[in-house]
């Protein structure tokens, strides 16, 4: 055994470990999070089912995550679009600044929203969070699209309105379902990362907090410490479902334009 | 014959760059015309303008007498087979050859018959329901070939169809294009930068060079007659010798070519506008020719010297210098049983005429 195997070999563990801990915890019978195990539960899991605002917290995520990636995956289309197709004057820092999100510290980000969202005078809601997400969730949507875009023969749109139809037309029965898997891609990949953000959307809440912040409210009580085990348990489930999806899609796309496979998620 | 197309004075500017420099140009109903240039003389783009994807700067466009000013790109009478073929990768082969008719408002069954027959026309019986990107180039060509003539199109616009294509497959499709074009009788428009694939399939064509049109003439005339020393290059092999008018008389008009001598060339083959002071002519390779062992002259006779040849098999090139020249001649010669191949060095006759010269306009 070479020593490069020996190091993947560890890095794995170092990178998995605490996510296979977060399951077994999660069956153990016992409030305490330590070794060694007190025999199999399900009850944690049951406990969920009785906690109202848990199930608040998870319908708020799951509408900020909805609408966020909705929203960054529509903008996403068009600055995707815009940069692949058309050369305008000052694109160059125009595309920059679209995508600096992705590199700011969140807590930057977080701050400075908060601040001029009260000097605006608004409220914070689950509305202020989606704005939050939709910021940072963008930049990702338009790298993911933006290669969906620029593997397109760009006379195919052409070729669409030689044959008769609009502009619209030809973007709407040519272009988007040719880019639907990269779409698919980043609405996925957009509510992921709205449904785990935890920073802005707890500067940004208001009086319903997103899941994020439920679990991080709920840490104070060591009672309840088993429950968020499953919980994590629950989510890393949907996580591994959704990439699923979002894999098959990419891949289903592939295949619908006979291109070459290189690479994805799985 | 009336003109289907008909360009007058258009001029296209990219910012500073002036990519077509005043472009006058009619072409017939039915006729097979092509766009010949090297890359970046403004060929496609004016293909483009024709199809509606350029605007003009400056200038009228009329298809079938109707001003285009204002007519975008899918309502014009025009159907373009792109380079790229531009077929849609999601869709059957059917689909994609009936994508266009949807906008015409046949019933469904009409539909399928016309996108049929377009099929059998292309030799593609059979293929309606393959998914379009499992094809080969040359059936990706036969698809938007029929994709575009099921439209029946005024013009049909041919933006580099071969070029994607390998030797053999590129020749089979030449002369189906040919026939195709006389069996639908729809004007054809190619661009195309390959001067063997004009002449063969042309019934005229433009050369281009800089935006602007250098020469329009049949194929024959063009490679007989290149009105410039440009187009004699850009056309086949042509040799050029420097030549100096010597005299004038009312039939004919003689020049002390390099190399050959006194020519006296009779009016009629001077192209009109020829200038007076013509300072090189042209000579294809096939008009001069090797006297070998034994054969009488039937033309006028030059010592020369074999410097280089090609052996092509059916097909000899020599490069030979003249007597009192140092200009390199490329000879082609047809191999024939009873024809030795000359080596390098050796010394020969040529044979020339002087009906072959070809005298230039600028």
């Amino acid at each position: 055994m070479n020593w490069l195997r020996v190091y993947a070999i560890g890095y794995l563990i170092f990178l998995y470990l605490p996510v296979v801990l977060l399951p077994v915890f999660a069956f153990n019978d016992a409030t305490v999070i330590a070794f060694p195990l007190q025999g199999f539960t399900t009850k944690w899991f049951s406990d969920l089912a009785g906690i109202d605002a848990l199930h608040g917290a998870l319908k708020n995520s799951l509408f900020i995550g909805i609408v966020a990636a909705t929203l960054s995956t529509i903008l996403g289309i068009c600055a995707a679009r815009a940069s692949t197709r058309y050369r305008f004057p000052f694109k160059a820092p125009i595309m920059g600044a679209i995508m600096l999100p992705l590199v700011l510290p969140e807590i930057i980000v977080a701050v400075s929203l908060l601040v001029v969202l009260m000097q605006l005078g608004f409220s914070l809601t689950s509305w202020t969070v989606i704005m939050g997400h939709t910021l940072i969730c963008t930049p990702f949507s338009i790298a993911i699209l933006s290669s969906s875009f620029q593997g397109l023969d760009q006379s195919l749109e052409e070729a669409a309105i030689d044959l008769g139809e609009s502009r619209w037309g030809a973007f709407s029965k040519i272009i988007l379902p040719l880019v639907s898997p990269g779409i698919v891609a980043s609405f996925l990949i957009a509510f992921t990362i709205s449904m785990d953000e935890f920073i802005i959307a707890f500067f940004l809440t208001g009086a319903d907090p997103t899941l994020p912040v439920y679990i991080w409210s709920q840490l104070r009580f060591p009672k309840r410490l088993p429950s968020v085990m499953a919980l994590g348990t629950l989510l890393i489930l949907a996580s591994l479902l959704l990439l699923s999806i979002a894999e098959y899609f990419r891949r289903r796309g592939i295949r619908r334009t006979g291109a070459k496979d290189s690479g994805g998620f799985l | 014959m009336s003109s289907i197309i008909s360009l007058s004075g258009i001029q296209k500017y990219y910012g500073d760059y002036h990519a077509l420099r005043g472009i006058d140009l009619e072409i017939k109903q039915g006729e097979f015309f092509s766009l010949l240039g090297p890359s970046g003389c403004g060929k496609t783009t004016l293909l483009r303008v024709i199809a509606g994807f350029e605007d003009v700067s400056e200038g009228v466009l009329l298809i079938d007498d109707a001003n285009m000013a204002r007519v975008p790109a899918n309502k014009r009478p025009t159907n373009m087979v792109f380079q790229s073929y531009a077929i849609f990768p999601h869709l059957t082969v059917g689909q994609n050859v009936a994508f266009g008719l949807r906008k015409k408002g046949l019933s469904k069954d009409d539909m399928a018959r016309a996108a049929g027959e377009a099929l059998e026309m292309v030799g593609l019986t059979g293929f309606g329901d393959r998914a379009a990107h499992a094809l080969s180039g040359g059936q990706r060509q036969r698809v938007a070939l029929a994709r575009a003539l099921v439209l029946k199109p005024k013009v049909l616009l041919l933006d580099e169809p071969l070029s994607a294509l390998d030797k053999k497959m590129r020749e089979q499709m030449q002369s189906e294009l040919r026939r195709l074009q006389r069996q639908v009788g729809i004007t054809f428009i190619l661009v195309t930068h390959d001067q063997e694939e004009a002449l063969i399939m042309s019934d005229r064509i433009a050369v281009m060079f800089e935006g602007e049109i250098a020469q329009m003439a049949s194929p024959q005339e063009l490679y007989r007659q290149p009105s410039t020393r440009r187009v004699g290059e850009f056309i086949g092999v042509m040799n050029f010798l420097e030549a100096k008018q010597t005299g004038t008389s009312e039939k004919t008009v003689s020049f002390d070519v390099e190399g050959l001598g006194i020519a006296e060339i009779s009016v009629d083959q001077l192209p009109e506008g020829a200038r007076a002071t013509a300072d090189v002519v042209g000579l294809r390779p096939e008009a001069l020719s090797i006297l070998f062992e034994g054969q009488g002259a039937t033309g006028r006779v030059v010592d020369a010297t074999v410097q280089d040849l090609a052996y092509y098999g059916d097909m000899t090139y020599y490069e030979v210098t003249l007597d009192g020249s140092s200009t390199l001649v490329t000879i082609s010669m047809k191999n024939l049983i009873s024809r030795p191949v000359l080596e390098r060095g050796t010394k020969t006759r040529v044979q020339w005429d002087e009906r072959s010269l070809v005298i230039f306009t600028a």
